[in-house]
């Protein structure tokens, strides 16, 4: 009891918003707005602001890490370079030589994501007025899909661009017997529709089930805690489960990142060969 | 991260001042049944900032830093493969220089041999000719010698002869007192070296 007490001034602060609604941390907040027409509401939110911090951090990362090229590099300069790198042979392996156009645009995409999910999980700093909140883009669906419909959008688009009718190819495998046609035509286009589907969903819930799982333990530590006695003691455990989710989710950020721009890179060969 | 740290200051006081009216708000939207991602009025605010963000981290790496960064990469490689270069080509240079040294250590070779084997020529010609120069002098010596002693014996000869004339002469003066002609000695003197040759 004695133990309750003193944690009273302390839980105004921190225990109070830990006990907040483990889906909280995903709400949209206005911050301005801004109504074009009644039917659109493009207000800047707290979403938003996230996506441009994430453009300020890769902002502010590459020009430390281009500041002063030199051909023996530094440290952040490595940095830069080892990240470029691993997405340049991350083209080049699935997509060839060929597949130089598309180095920006999955690079961009692979920073964007990374950085999206890692930012997401700096911790919040809880009580106004200078409370942190962070927030992760990525773990709203309709961010996600629309990423994946870029990615699957730029194969279409230049699968028909360059191949024409010819794109439909891919619907057609080479080497399979006609009569075995009707039957592996369907299922080509249901599995290159749910393309952007997976792709959507799989970043969105890795982000939304890691999150929500923090939460959760961080609430536990709150309930444990305030119940006083043994259990305020007990509240270690949770506390330590989130210390090893918090490190898995570091891995998840990365993972995730990696599988968006290795799967964009497998679906742009696809446009450049539509026929297998 | 300057501007992170003025941001979360707004969104904070964004949130502080938002919290307690969203209750209600949140309430609302969980008590339709859906999380926040599927609350699809504020899904335009999203796929518009998004794409903003998007486009604007797309132009800075496009334009920017990915060939900045490719760039350096590139000239380390250049750099990289010109030292081989190099390398390779001091190293063509040294092996011809041992070639040069080999040829030149190889004429120089022949060149001594060659050296040594006129000079043996030479010397070999030098005594042949030093030879034959002492022979012919040898020779001449030699015949001047021995007309000498052709000379000296043919004196003594004539002495001999002389000598036997005058005694034949005082021979004969003693014997039949009588002065007997040269010619008769010379005869007589030639019959006698006659009669014992």
């Amino acid at each position: 009891m004695s133990l309750g007490l003193n944690l009273n001034p302390l839980m105004d602060r921190f225990i109070e918003p830990l006990a907040a609604g483990p889906m909280e941390q995903f709400e949209i907040v206005p911050i301005f707005g801004l109504d074009f027409a009644e039917a659109i509401d493009l207000s800047f939110t707290n979403a938003s602001l996230w996506m441009l911090i994430t453009v300020g951090t890769a902002l502010l990362f590459f020009t430390f890490a281009t500041r002063q090229s030199k051909l023996i590099p530094g440290s952040v300069q490595s940095m830069g370079e080892v990240t470029y790198e691993f997405v340049a042979n991350m083209v080049r392996d699935t997509m060839g030589e060929e597949g130089r156009g598309f180095f920006p645009f999955v690079f961009t995409l692979f920073i964007f994501v990374f950085l999206c999910n890692f930012l997401g999980l700096l911790p919040s700093i809880p009580g106004s007025p200078t409370s942190v909140h962070t927030f992760t883009p990525t773990s709203h669906i309709i961010v996600t899909f629309t990423l994946a419909i870029l990615s699957v959008g730029l194969v279409v688009v230049y699968g028909v661009f360059k191949h024409g009718f010819g794109f439909l190819k891919l619907f057609a495998p080479s080497g399979v017997p006609l009569w075995l046609l009707p039957l592996i035509t369907p299922i080509e286009i249901v599995s290159f529709l749910s393309r952007p589907v997976s792709l959507a969903v799989r970043l969105f819930a890795n982000m939304l089930a890691g999150h929500v799982v923090l939460k959760v333990f961080a609430g536990f530590v709150g309930t444990l805690l305030t119940a006083g006695g043994v259990l305020s003691i007990l509240s270690v455990i949770p506390l330590l489960g989130i210390i090893g989710v918090f490190l898995l989710e570091f891995l998840v950020a990365f993972l995730q990142a990696f599988v968006f721009a290795i799967l964009t890179c497998i679906y742009l060969q696809d446009a450049l060969h539509p026929s297998h | 991260m300057a501007g992170a740290a003025a941001a979360p200051l707004l969104l904070g006081s964004a949130m502080a001042a938002a919290a307690p009216a969203d209750v209600a708000d949140a309430a609302g939207v969980e008590a339709e049944g859906g999380l926040p991602q599927l609350n699809t009025e504020t899904y335009a605010s999203q796929v518009f900032w998004l794409l903003i963000a998007f486009l604007i981290l797309y132009l800075l790496m496009s334009r920017i830093f990915l060939p900045r960064i490719g760039g350096v990469i590139e000239e380390r490689r250049q750099r990289i493969a010109d030292d081989f270069d190099k390398a390779s080509e001091f190293k063509r240079q040294a092996e011809d220089a041992e070639a040069t040294y080999r040829q030149a250590l190889a004429d120089a070779k022949a060149r001594a041999a060659s050296i040594a084997q006129d000079t043996r020529d030479q010397i070999d010609e030098e005594i042949k000719s030093m030879q034959a120069d002492t022979d012919a002098k040898l020779e001449a010596e030699i015949a001047a010698a021995e007309a000498r002693i052709e000379e000296t014996s043919a004196k003594a000869q004539m002495a001999v002869r002389e000598a036997a004339r005058e005694t034949t002469r005082a021979v004969v003066m003693t014997l039949i007192d009588e002065q007997p002609s040269d010619d008769a000695i010379d005869a007589a003197l030639n019959a006698a070296a006659g009669s014992r040759v």
